[in-house]
């Protein structure tokens, strides 16, 4: 179980997290939803590890190996995408399996042979995101990471990340309700915790 | 078919150009130079070009002009080289630790600011004179590695690295893929600073320590028996010398950065 305890975070005088409290159901997927600045990718950062709390304890990360999608794509412009998806895997993973996960988020044999900067930002996300699926991570923290897919591309990519995340605590950050509602997954809604509201806004969910 | 012979046409044309210009750049200067000569009409301010090409051929066919070239050569590049791996390795220890950098930053600026010729007179009263190309060249070039590595390693994508640490991307993968590729071009640069001032400190060591069979020996004794053909043909040469080096060295890293530009973390 991932837990914080009256976590809080601040950059310089702004307050972002304030004494916020959230479980994370293991094996789950929890959606986090709420206004921009209500500290959706700050908690995210925080369960990622790239931001430490100020004040607050978060306990269960220790040794779980972590894996995301970020809301920029983060790519190694200069590697194709088979390249990338490699990057955070074991070399005994065999180069086919990376091509098939590509392939079935809708990525043609032509776009895998460029580099990444030769593709379009719709390709180009789906590499993001089949980066952070197919990594061997137990938590997993997608923030907006359907942002610039086409209609068609992002229900067959939510059903694909609905399918490989199965079994993994995953953290959908997400500004459409409906997104969270298609995966059927508890929604932590921060919306009232802006100005830190000491309650744990899983309550709020 | 039209598109294949105007495409054709335009390669042989840009081809045409790329050989075209520079010995058309080439021409006009060597002609400045003649119209010049004949203008001062004393050869031993300036000697025409063609003197000079006579020196030259005159020179190249004795085997004292290649042992000439190779001791000195060898001991300018092995300079540049010591001073690339060093000052990319001090880069790398310093942007790695805080008091390696405030060590190394003083140091580095009073390398800069310092003339080259104390340090040969330094240097001379230190060592032989047979090392004094090699530490004067690595001596003026250290800083240039040093800093402009410093740069690259500063100016790296934060946001990649955050990608491998959160994925725990292996140390020489992340360098392979993120680190180098972002580091490379600031090398790149410091490298085409770095040959040509090797090639300027390293021979007026020379020509102030007079290591025996060096360039900068022949270039002194251009000047003590006023064979003024003497110096430009050997100037020619060390132009010649730290070009190719220069070609030499860009095309192996251009190589590194295209071979890293294929993927090689696939």
């Amino acid at each position: 179980m991932i837990a914080l305890r009256g976590v809080t975070k601040r950059f310089g005088d702004e307050v972002v997290l304030a004494g916020f409290d959230l479980d994370l159901d293991p094996g789950a997927l929890t959606a986090v939803m709420g206004p921009n600045g209500s500290g959706k990718t700050t908690l995210g950062r925080l369960l990622l590890g790239l931001e430490r709390p100020d004040a607050g304890t978060i306990v269960g990360l220790e040794g779980r190996r972590r894996a995301a999608v970020f809301q920029e794509d983060r790519l190694c412009e200069q590697l194709t995408a088979v390249g990338n998806v490699r990057l955070v895997l074991d070399r005994t993973v065999p180069t086919s399996v990376v091509i098939d996960e590509l392939r079935r988020v809708g990525l043609d044999d032509e776009s895998l042979d460029k580099p990444v900067r030769e593709l379009s930002g719709g390709q180009r996300r789906r590499v993001a995101i089949v980066r952070a699926l197919i990594a061997p991570a137990e938590l997993i923290i997608l923030d907006e990471p359907f942002t610039g897919l086409d209609v068609e591309a992002k229900s067959a990519v939510m059903a694909h990340v609905r399918e490989r995340c199965a079994g993994r605590t995953t953290v959908l950050i997400t500004h459409d309700r409906a997104e969270a509602e298609w995966f059927g997954a508890r929604v932590v809604d921060l919306t009232r915790s802006v100005g830190a509201e000491p309650s744990g806004p899983d309550r709020h969910g | 078919m039209t598109t294949s012979t105007t495409a054709a046409e335009a390669a042989t044309g840009s081809g045409w150009r790329k050989v075209a210009r520079p010995l058309l750049v080439l021409g006009f200067w060597l002609g400045v130079w003649q119209v010049a000569t004949v203008a001062v009409h004393q050869d031993l301010l300036l000697v025409s070009p063609r003197a000079v090409l006579v020196r030259l051929t005159e020179l190249v066919v004795t085997g004292d002009f290649w042992s000439t070239v190779w001791y000195s050569f060898a001991r300018i590049v092995a300079g540049f080289l010591l001073a690339a791996v060093a000052g990319a390795l001090g880069a790398a220890l310093a942007s790695a630790s805080r008091v390696v950098d405030a060590l190394a930053t003083p140091l580095v600026a009073a390398i800069r600011s310092t003339p080259v010729v104390s340090f040969i007179i330094l240097v001379l009263m230190w060592a032989d004179s047979s090392r004094l190309a090699t530490i004067i060249s690595f001596t003026m070039v250290v800083p240039v590695i040093y800093t402009n590595v410093l740069d690259g390693i500063r100016h790296r994508d934060r946001s990649l690295l955050e990608v491998s640490t959160v994925f725990g991307v292996p140390l020489l993968r992340r360098l392979s893929a993120i680190d180098v590729p972002a580091v490379l071009p600031f090398f790149i640069a410091a490298c085409k600073i770095g040959i040509g001032l090797a090639w300027k400190s390293g021979i007026a060591a020379e020509v102030i320590g007079l290591p025996r069979g060096s360039i900068g020996e022949r270039l002194y004794q251009a000047k003590i028996f006023l064979s003024t053909a003497d110096l430009f043909a050997w100037t020619v040469v060390i132009i010649a010398l730290s070009f190719a080096v220069e070609r030499l060295v860009l095309a192996a890293l251009a190589r590194m950065q295209a071979r890293l530009a294929d993927g090689a973390a696939s």
